[in-house]
């Protein structure tokens, strides 16, 4: 095998994911199979997709309207406080990965398209009397203020299209 | 639509509706056999347009979310790897 085909290899992705999760607070679930394993589906839907939408979910395909199920999620931070692990459980609570805690069902908090129409990423509302506008990571929350968001965020690593405009 | 049928022990109409890439639909299809229960399932991200619009509109009467696991047994839906659930479910038929 070559070694660019590496990336590709779910044990691969899995220490990427594990080294980008203790760099910026997040823990992976201890159960190193059952991460193996996702991390098996967030290639296949790289490979299908274009991009690692959630396995645990069903992508239309359409990378604007998927953009808040690409991994890791818009909903990631709200389901680890809630319910100990994010909605498939690659990601759990410090509590949780210590084994002090058990990680109970996550239910699907995403919005349903057919009532709200999947957002397509546009800043809401007229632009505030501010020197800069404040941007917000949709994953992770950080807020910066700067024309333009950041390419990569740079508490979660999230990409720059992830950015919503906050103020 | 096809649904792909597993053998097993007889207990009436139970259908899984899963996604290939999914650790928990997969935990819910080794639940199922490891009870050696007889049912059909369907990969929901392997199925193109009209079956795929024709599944999601079957599941959402059951389960308006359409999320998945999720196992319609005698109408109920049971959303996501409940493993006690399921049993309970099994149980009783």
């Amino acid at each position: 095998m070559k070694a660019g085909d590496r990336r590709d290899e779910p044990d691969e992705l899995y220490r990427k994911l594990r080294s980008e999760a203790s760099e910026s607070g997040y823990f992976l679930n201890p159960d190193e199979a059952f991460v193996l394993d996702l991390a098996s589906g967030l290639l296949t839907n790289r490979k299908r997709y274009g991009y690692q939408a959630c396995p645990c979910r069903l992508a239309s395909g359409d990378a604007a309207s998927d953009r808040d199920i690409v991994c890791p999620c818009d909903y990631r931070d709200a389901d680890l406080d809630e319910y100990g692990a994010c909605y498939c459980a690659l990601y759990v609570s410090e509590e949780v990965s210590a084994g002090r805690k058990e990680a109970r069902p996550v239910p699907e908090r995403r919005p349903d398209a057919r009532e709200t129409g999947r957002q397509k990423g546009g800043p809401p509302g007229p632009a505030a009397p501010l020197p800069y506008p404040v941007w917000r990571c949709r994953v992770c929350g950080y807020l910066c203020a700067r024309g333009e968001p950041p390419g990569i965020c740079p508490i979660c690593k999230a990409g720059k299209e992830r950015f919503e405009r906050f103020m | 639509m096809q649904m792909n049928r597993v053998a097993g022990n007889d207990h009436g109409p139970i259908k899984l509706f899963t996604l290939s890439t999914c650790v928990w639909c997969k935990k819910t299809k080794a639940l199922l056999q490891d009870l050696n229960v007889g049912y059909e399932y369907v990969d929901v991200d392997l199925l193109n347009s009209p079956e795929r619009d024709y599944v999601l509109d079957e599941l959402r009467t059951f389960n308006p979310h359409c999320s998945f696991p999720s196992l319609v047994v005698n109408n109920d839906c049971i959303v996501g790897y409940q493993e006690e659930k399921i049993r309970e479910a099994l149980q009783r038929l």
